[in-house]
């Protein structure tokens, strides 16, 4: 479903579906990027979809075990790096290695490791919260 | 437009279920999957690995396409540069994705299933995403951006 929500932007509509560029040129804070009011229409979507599973399929799990600092504190850094690195999971990690971008295979190997190296270090710090 | 924007949110809901149907919407799950030196989930690699088959046929289909379907031209990231800012700002997007469990698309599609702690991770990340848009070296790049759209 992702790989085909992610088809329809490129080959309907001529862009990437990268959330993260949406995001922010929905919320006003990119200047460039898609036309607004698509980019508003496709970031209203995923929680329509999210919602129609609900009801369809029944509770979807979603395990917020963190605290709101904590949650603070990853949201900037994923905000900013995302703009930083222009992309996140779908854009460089779907979009971007489908198309075989080498600058997209980089930053979806270094996001990923440094995923991996931040949960093991939680982990081994005790750190749940 | 209209049918631009109906496009627009029916890949956005789709994209939505997918993630709540993979597990994708589900913070711990996705602290599981990387938890590669604990108890390691691989499940949503498989995830990924499932959304790349769809996107690669379309890479193939778009390079026989003069334009998109209903949009006048293809606008589509050209550049290639293994700049610093991509390998830092991957870095920091780590961080923040392995902490919380969240990256951009989960969270947004969280509104609907857990609001509250999505809600504030939402603000958060926006507000980031801000700090880096007031950042002095941040205009040049996004002026530069622009001509090269143009």
């Amino acid at each position: 479903m992702i790989g085909v929500a992610s088809a329809i932007m490129l080959l309907g509509l001529g862009r990437i579906a990268g959330v993260s560029g949406l995001a922010a040129r929905a919320a006003g804070i990119a200047s460039d990027g898609a036309p607004r009011v698509l980019a508003i229409a496709f970031i209203v979507g995923l929680p329509i979809g999210a919602a129609l599973i609900t009801l369809i399929l029944g509770p979807v799990e979603a395990r917020f075990e963190q605290g709101f600092t904590t949650l603070i504190l990853a949201g900037l850094l994923v905000g900013f790096g995302t703009r930083m690195g222009s992309g996140c999971t779908s854009g460089h990690g779907v979009c971007g290695m489908s198309r075989l971008s080498i600058r997209s295979l980089i930053a979806t190997i270094v996001f990923i490791l440094a995923g991996i190296v931040t949960v093991a270090l939680m982990n081994a710090m005790g750190v749940r919260q | 437009m209209t049918r631009q924007f109906l496009l627009a949110l029916l890949a956005g809901a789709l994209f939505g279920a997918g993630l709540a149907v993979s597990g994708m919407a589900d913070p711990q799950r996705v602290r599981g999957f990387l938890d590669l030196f604990g108890a390691w989930d691989p499940t949503l690699a498989f995830v990924m690995g499932g959304a790349l088959i769809p996107m690669a046929i379309a890479w193939r289909v778009q390079k026989r396409m003069s334009a998109p379907l209903a949009a006048k031209r293809f606008v589509l990231p050209s550049t290639r540069d293994l700049d610093p800012r991509l390998i830092g700002g991957a870095a920091l997007f780590g961080i923040g994705w392995g902490t919380a469990g969240l990256c951009p698309g989960p969270a947004i599609a969280d509104l609907a299933v857990a609001p509250s702690p999505a809600a504030v991770f939402v603000v958060a990340m926006l507000a980031g995403m801000l700090v880096h848009r007031l950042l002095p070296a941040a205009p040049a790049r996004q002026s530069s951006l622009e001509t090269s759209n143009v």
